[in-house]
């Protein structure tokens, strides 16, 4: 290629680098910034000092803080684990060839199609304590012994936890699906004349060869996870008793509706770090092969 | 029509220098190839030509001209590549007309040219249908006449033939042929083959890693090849190659190796003593009728035989050195039978340090 | 014999299960759109509704779901058309720079995908109000093409790679600029890859409720994520309204997911098999 050729790719390449430089790189520059002075919207006359790493340390010793990111790793890996289980064997079905292998198809991708907001309302619904369908499938007729999945601290995080595994589980399982139509038929057809069974064929030759689509799939699945919040704000908003207070419900309430732009940021800026890390952990496990792909 | 010239051409990637100082000249209506192993740079050096990459050093002048800051279009060349390159969103008429569309022709000059073209490439009948739905031979046909159609200044060719099955290659190599004496075309043509480059060409570039080792007639460098990579690389079977010494010898320079030795014929008296190689083609070795004069035979025990169909090729063994000789078919040589050679010092080429002397 | 019927057996109630899981659920909610609110709330449940269209009704009459439904599409539409276009030119051109900085860029540009929306939802809100454009269409519609960028660039950025060189190089020979060859060659046979692109940008954007929520305060700009999270009823909570908001905004979107599904699958596992 030749030099005039680069400088057209990269002009090519500017507008898009512009929106991105402008409405993420930038603002996470300022909320890094932010985090770092006191800023108050309904007290503007304290004006916004700086304090350094004042507002992190209020932070690790803020209780509510410290339950917020409690209740948000428990989320995650409870979410992630069956999301990944059920998409795993939902991804196995759909590989079979069967008459109706597209009708289940269809059905699974429904879930994910349906938006978010709509699911949460739809769980809230599910879950209501005196009409709910799911009460009325574990217990019948029986409406005393009903349970409010959604007002108890003990149910209240199941709750979340349930309605974003019947979402994703179907993301999960399309990434899974992918990773198994690339293995060749072959293999299994030559492991059967070696005599393996089933359960053998599964242990010996999907799973290992899966392993890749599955880490791809538990890499975003944990860092959508981390994010978690549509499901938070419509079914529980963060309670009762801060029971599902995830970390960006309880960042969005000290940002936006206590007005404390200073320690909501640092909030914020945890929770990108630890993505991060996660993102760098993964990324270096698996990562190789996506260099690789992207040349 | 162009005459090319190519001055000092270098290019590396990253560490690796894909092209060496590269000299080289085209008349105009000359068909010149470019022949060389994989690797040897002549892609690159076609793409340079053609404006797609940019040179390191050195200058391309087309009709004297330097165009080293021409963009391709600017050039006015055409291509065809080794993967044809069809565009498979358009039909052959399509693909045919793009080039002329593209400079701005009058859609019914497009459409009379394209016919033209697709008549006299025998495809005419295909003009309605699309790249994926032609054989082979048909794409290439396309490919070539979409290069034909634009009446450029100069033809590239990057093994064309390449992925064509045997007897559609020799049917289409005297098509070329037979175009470029009607055409009088510029072709600077690339190949690996070198029955192609020496059946083609007018005059033939031997490359080896980004280098230019000769070039010449095809007639040349068959018979008096620069050095032992054109000695080995044309000609197939591969030429006969000794390593060996000249030493004085009753007043004359006698070649010797471990298992025979050869009157050296004429050569200059600074190499006595000095390793030298020699070669020898299959076809200039003569097998003897009979074992009566002595003076240069060697006897040489009969090992494989390659039957050719026109001819046989004895590879015999002298000693641990393997000669093969060419044989007529009717021959009636055995395996295990000892045969006697006769070499002509004439025939003989004789390289020091690698470069013919 | 047995083993296998057992196999058969299992396997079949396997993917009724499956697709019970996934359905039920949500056909049972959207039933809810065809009941009397004496019916949604009956004790014990009833099953079969009375297929009223009251709930519709309302919703459209009173909730004025229709005109969120009307901003969602008006966002969502133009934000997949600037990010593809946009997505476009920078795919092609990464797929065609050198390796080194590809790489870096391409590295930079997945990181901006894993930034949670809360740490740029502030300063973009305060930018938006710097410029006048909360409660206006291009302060949601610029955000979003933000989000939506890395995805679609990744996916043509794969993309573009696929695709043989001498295909443009032809092009150029014949007689093409460079952006001539992009609009002669490449973006015909990119058809595939850039619908896929689309269809994904689309749905994030539909879908997206943190920056609605904020960035559209104004009920008549507001998208349909935040319409149905808002939706207040009177005394009770309007069960059957909210869920024929629901059908109403998510039936055009299961639609295209159905329709293009095959597409979709390939998109998302272009990068499961490529990462």
């Amino acid at each position: 290629m030749t030099r005039k050729d680069n400088i057209f790719f990269l002009i090519l390449l500017a507008p898009a680098l512009f929106i991105l430089l402008l409405f993420i790189a930038v603002p996470i520059g300022q909320s890094l910034f932010l985090s770092f002075h006191r800023l108050i919207l309904s007290l503007p006359q304290l004006g916004s000092p700086f304090l350094g790493l004042e507002n992190y340390k209020d932070l690790l010793h803020d209780p509510v803080a410290r339950h917020s990111l409690w209740i948000t790793l428990i989320f995650v890996c409870a979410a992630t684990f069956f999301e990944l289980l059920i998409g795993v064997l939902l991804a196995l079905l759909m590989h079979h060839h069967f008459p109706g292998r597209g009708m289940l198809r269809a059905c699974v991708l429904i879930p994910w199609a349906v938006p978010t907001v709509v699911s949460a309302q739809m769980w809230r619904f599910l879950l209501n304590d005196a009409y709910g369908m799911v009460n009325y499938v574990i217990f019948g007729a029986h409406t005393t012994e009903y349970i409010p999945w959604l007002a108890l601290p003990s149910t209240a995080l199941l709750s979340l936890i349930v309605a974003d595994v019947w979402k994703t589980s179907s993301f999960a399982a399309l990434l899974i699906l992918a990773g198994l139509q690339v293995i060749p038929e072959e293999l299994y057809l030559a492991s059967r004349v070696d005599g393996a069974g089933v359960w053998q064929r599964f242990w010996r030759i999907t799973w290992p060869l899966i392993r890749p689509a599955l880490m791809v799939a538990l890499l975003f699945r944990t860092i959508d996870a981390f994010r978690v919040f549509d499901l938070a704000f419509v079914m529980t908003q963060g309670g009762p008793a801060d029971a599902t207070n995830v970390l960006q419900f309880y960042g969005y309430k000290k940002m936006f509706v206590e007005g404390w732009m200073g320690y909501g940021s640092a909030i914020s800026v945890c929770i990108f770090v630890m993505v991060l890390i996660l993102a760098v952990f993964y990324v270096r496990m698996v990562g190789h092969r996506l260099l690789e792909a992207s040349g | 029509m162009a005459s090319l010239e190519l001055k000092k051409i270098s290019k590396c990637f990253g560490n690796e220098r894909i092209l060496s100082r590269v000299d080289l000249q085209v008349k105009e209506g000359e068909f010149c190839v470019l022949l060389g192993p994989s690797g040897c740079g002549k892609s690159t050096l076609l793409q340079i030509v053609a404006g797609l990459i940019r040179q390191d050093e050195g200058s391309v002048l087309l009709n004297g001209r330097p165009v080293d800051r021409a963009t391709p279009r600017e050039r006015d060349i055409a291509m065809v590549f080794q993967g044809y390159a069809l565009y498979p969103h358009m039909t052959v008429a399509q693909n045919l007309g793009f080039g002329l569309r593209m400079r701005g022709m009058a859609r019914d000059g497009i459409k009379k040219q394209v016919t033209e073209i697709a008549t006299r490439l025998g495809i005419e009948t295909l003009l309605k249908r699309k790249p994926r739905e032609l054989s082979g031979g048909q794409r290439q046909r396309v490919a070539m006449g979409r290069a034909l159609v634009r009446s450029p200044m100069l033809f590239l060719l990057d093994e064309p033939l390449s992925n064509l099955d045997a007897q559609l290659r020799i049917n289409v190599r005297l098509e070329l042929k037979r175009l470029h004496q009607q055409m009088k075309g510029t072709i600077l043509y690339v190949t690996h083959d070198q029955v192609e480059a020496m059946t083609l060409g007018d005059k033939v570039v031997v490359m080896k890693r980004g280098e230019v080792r000769q070039i010449g007639r095809p007639s040349i460098i068959y018979d008096r090849p620069a050095d032992t990579f054109v000695a080995t690389f044309i000609g197939s079977p591969a030429m006969n190659l000794f390593r060996g010494e000249l030493t004085q010898k009753e007043g004359r320079l006698t070649f010797h190796t471990a298992d025979f030795l050869l009157n050296s014929g004429d050569v200059p008296s600074e190499l006595a003593g000095a390793p030298v190689e020699v070669g020898i083609r299959p076809e200039d070795i003569t097998i003897a009728r009979d074992a009566g004069n002595a003076g240069d035979l060697l006897m040489a025990r009969v090992d494989i035989i390659s039957n050719v169909g026109a001819e046989k090729f004895l590879h015999t063994m002298v000693g641990n050195t393997g000669i093969t000789v060419r044989s007529e078919k009717g021959a009636s040589f055995q395996t295990g039978d000892t045969i006697p050679l006769i070499i002509d010092p004439a025939s003989l080429h004789i390289f020091h340090k690698g470069r013919r002397v | 014999m047995m083993k296998g019927f057992l196999q058969e057996s299992l396997f079949l109630s396997g993917v009724l299960l499956a697709a019970g899981f996934s359905l039920a659920p949500f056909l049972w909610f959207i039933l809810c759109a065809l009941k009397t609110p004496a019916e949604v709330t009956a004790i014990p449940l009833q099953l079969l509704p009375s297929f009223s269209l009251e709930s519709f009704r309302l919703a459209i009459e009173r909730y004025g779901i229709l005109h969120y439904l009307g901003n969602s599409i008006i966002v969502a539409g133009i934000t997949t058309f600037v990010s593809i276009s946009l997505g476009t030119f920078a795919g092609y051109a990464l797929a065609r720079l050198p390796r080194r900085p590809a790489k870096i860029i391409l590295m930079a540009v997945l990181a901006c995908a894993m930034f949670p929306h809360i740490a740029i939802a502030g300063p973009i809100w305060d930018f938006l109000r710097f410029m006048g454009w909360l409660n206006a269409y291009q302060g949601l519609i610029l955000p979003y093409v933000a989000l939506t960028l890395p995805l679609t660039i990744w996916i043509l950025t794969l993309f573009f790679r696929e695709m043989p060189e001498e295909l443009e190089a032809a092009a150029l020979v014949d007689g093409c600029t460079r952006i001539g060859s992009l609009q002669h060659v490449i973006l015909p046979l990119s058809a595939p890859g850039l619908f896929t692109a689309a269809i994904l940008s689309f749905i994030y954007a539909w879908n997206e409720f943190f920056l609605a929520l904020l960035i559209m305060t104004d009920p008549a700009k507001q998208t349909m994520p935040v319409g149905i999270a808002l939706f207040q009823g009177e005394y009770t909570i309007p069960w059957g309204e909210i869920a024929a908001a629901s059908f109403i905004t998510t039936a055009p979107l299961v639609l295209l997911v159905l329709l293009f599904q095959r597409r979709i699958v390939t998109g998302l596992s272009a990068g499961a098999i490529k990462g």
